[in-house]
């Protein structure tokens, strides 16, 4: 074993880093447009998509990121028993497809609190809906979510620990087929896949309450305007 | 021939009918201002000539051409929209300015945007955006606003503010100009920097159509006076029916408003 120093831990410590701030930095860059995409899904004037769209997030924001990265991970080689893609890739669709949903309830937020009298200045000066979005109201809705979404960003940060899971699961690998043989199949599905749908059901059911008390909340203060 | 002409404009908010069969007609040049008590339809019509609300019945004509058609228009694509309702301005009661944007930018933005249309665009876009924004200065000279051309609206009060918008309205060169209730927000000192403005393009052969409660600047500035009462026009006439109401519902409005 080699001496450990301050320095040496220092170093562990920034590679560590390094890993955080690459996720971080990522979902970020990612999830900040496909939030607005999710937003303007959710807001969709064609039924089925808004409704698809409303569903997903409502999933998403119903059960905890760990067992997003847990499914996109290890999903693909439990059900189909060979991984599409690297480990790494999985947590960062996991972290962008978490944070595209949470940005876009926030985004949703800022949008509706632009007063319609901005979309008719706009309207009625002969700008197309695309200018009075980008020209008119997305500065000023930029300005009233920067405080929740600096909550969230923060806890963006704290969330990259969730990373450590995967290594720490690693028995769970598609590797283990050969040796477990006929029975892999077996265990991952009933010891696997299934625990993780059903604990998935019981946080979607609380997070689901959750969301109901909250929206009735909001409509219940919507009786005034400021 | 008539600058402004509306035919049977209808409008219905759920079972609540707002409009019941709107008809008038405005001359260029002319100044109609609309009276009448709340709720009874004033802020809707202008909507309508706006194109922020959508008639169930009737048209609109400007300058003897077909804007707005109930019968054929509910599905007119967002472009041919636009350039319709381009004929028209409209000064809101809240200004509605663009808060992150300065004076000269509330005035010139429109104006930038609806440029980018023009064919020559990519080849001149520096000398058109200069013209455009000289011609953005002359009309906040002409609102008196150019001591505060670099300013945000938030810095301003709600007379300069609404100043603001008059300029940002005129910038798109409308046919006809709108405004709704433009001095309702302001406190009684402001009100009358705004009307002097407004008054200012009456001079200028500006065609306008004014809703408002003030009714001393109504009779003095306008050609035409329509009296609105619950969805339809009650009375309509030159400024001297303040006068000689011919209806009771005037009277009895003007006696409220102690005139």
């Amino acid at each position: 074993m080699g001496s450990v120093s301050f320095l040496s831990v220092t170093l562990t410590l920034l590679e560590g880093f390094l890993t955080t701030f690459l996720i971080f930095a990522v979902t970020l860059v990612a999830a900040i447009p496909l939030g607005l995409v999710v937003t303007f899904g959710s807001a969709s004037k064609i039924k089925p998509i808004s409704l698809v769209v409303r569903c997903f997030v409502w999933v998403i924001r119903g059960t905890p990121l760990l067992l997003q990265i847990l499914v996109l991970v290890y999903g693909p080689g439990l059900v189909f028993g060979q991984q599409f893609y690297e480990n790494s890739v999985g947590v960062m669709i996991a972290f962008i497809i978490n944070y595209a949903c949470y940005f876009s309830e926030i985004y949703r937020g800022g949008i509706e609190s632009i007063s319609r009298g901005q979309y008719e200045a706009g309207h009625v000066l002969g700008m197309t809906k695309g200018q009075v979005f980008f020209k008119v109201v997305l500065l000023q809705v930029v300005k009233h979510i920067i405080p929740p979404m600096g909550n969230e960003i923060i806890t963006l940060v704290k969330d990259t620990s969730l990373v450590r899971i995967v290594g720490a699961l690693m028995f769970l690998g598609t590797q283990h087929k050969e040796i477990l043989g006929k029975s892999f199949e077996y265990v991952s599905v009933n010891a696997l896949i299934w625990p993780l749908f059903y604990s998935g059901a019981f946080y979607l059911l609380f997070c689901g309450a959750l969301t109901l008390l909250f929206g009735y909340i909001e409509k219940k203060l919507d009786y005034y305007k400021n | 021939m008539a600058v402004l002409e509306v035919k049977n404009i209808t409008k219905n908010f759920g079972r609540v009918e707002v409009l019941k069969g709107i008809d008038f007609s405005l001359e260029k040049g002319e100044a109609l201002s609309i009276i009448g008590s709340s709720g009874s339809g004033k802020t809707t019509l202008l909507r309508c000539l706006n194109f922020l609300e959508t008639p169930e019945n009737g048209e609109i004509y400007v300058d003897g051409e077909c804007v707005f058609d109930a019968k054929t228009d509910k599905k007119l694509n967002a472009k041919e929209l636009r350039n319709r309702q381009l004929n028209f301005g409209l000064v809101f009661q809240n200004f509605n300015l663009f808060p992150q944007y300065t004076v000269l930018d509330n005035v010139c933005l429109a104006p930038k945007l609806l440029a980018k249309n023009r064919p020559d665009f990519r080849a001149n876009k520096k000398a058109i955006f200069a013209e455009i924004e000289e011609n953005a200065r002359e009309i906040i000279e002409r609102v008196g606003m150019t001591s505060r051309i670099d300013m945000y609206p938030c810095q301003l009060s709600g007379g300069q503010q609404q100043r603001v918008a008059i300029a940002r309205a005129l910038a798109l060169n409308p046919k006809i100009l709108c405004f709704d209730e433009p001095t309702s927000a302001l406190d009684p000192e402001l009100t009358g920097e705004v009307l002097k403005v407004i008054r200012s393009l009456k001079d200028g052969d500006c065609t306008m159509v004014i809703v408002t409660h003030e009714m001393n600047f109504a009779k003095e500035v306008s050609d035409k006076i329509i009296f609105m009462d619950e969805g339809v026009i009650a009375e309509q006439g030159p400024p001297e029916i303040f006068d000689n109401p011919k209806t009771e519902r005037l009277k009895a409005f003007l006696t409220a408003f102690g005139q």
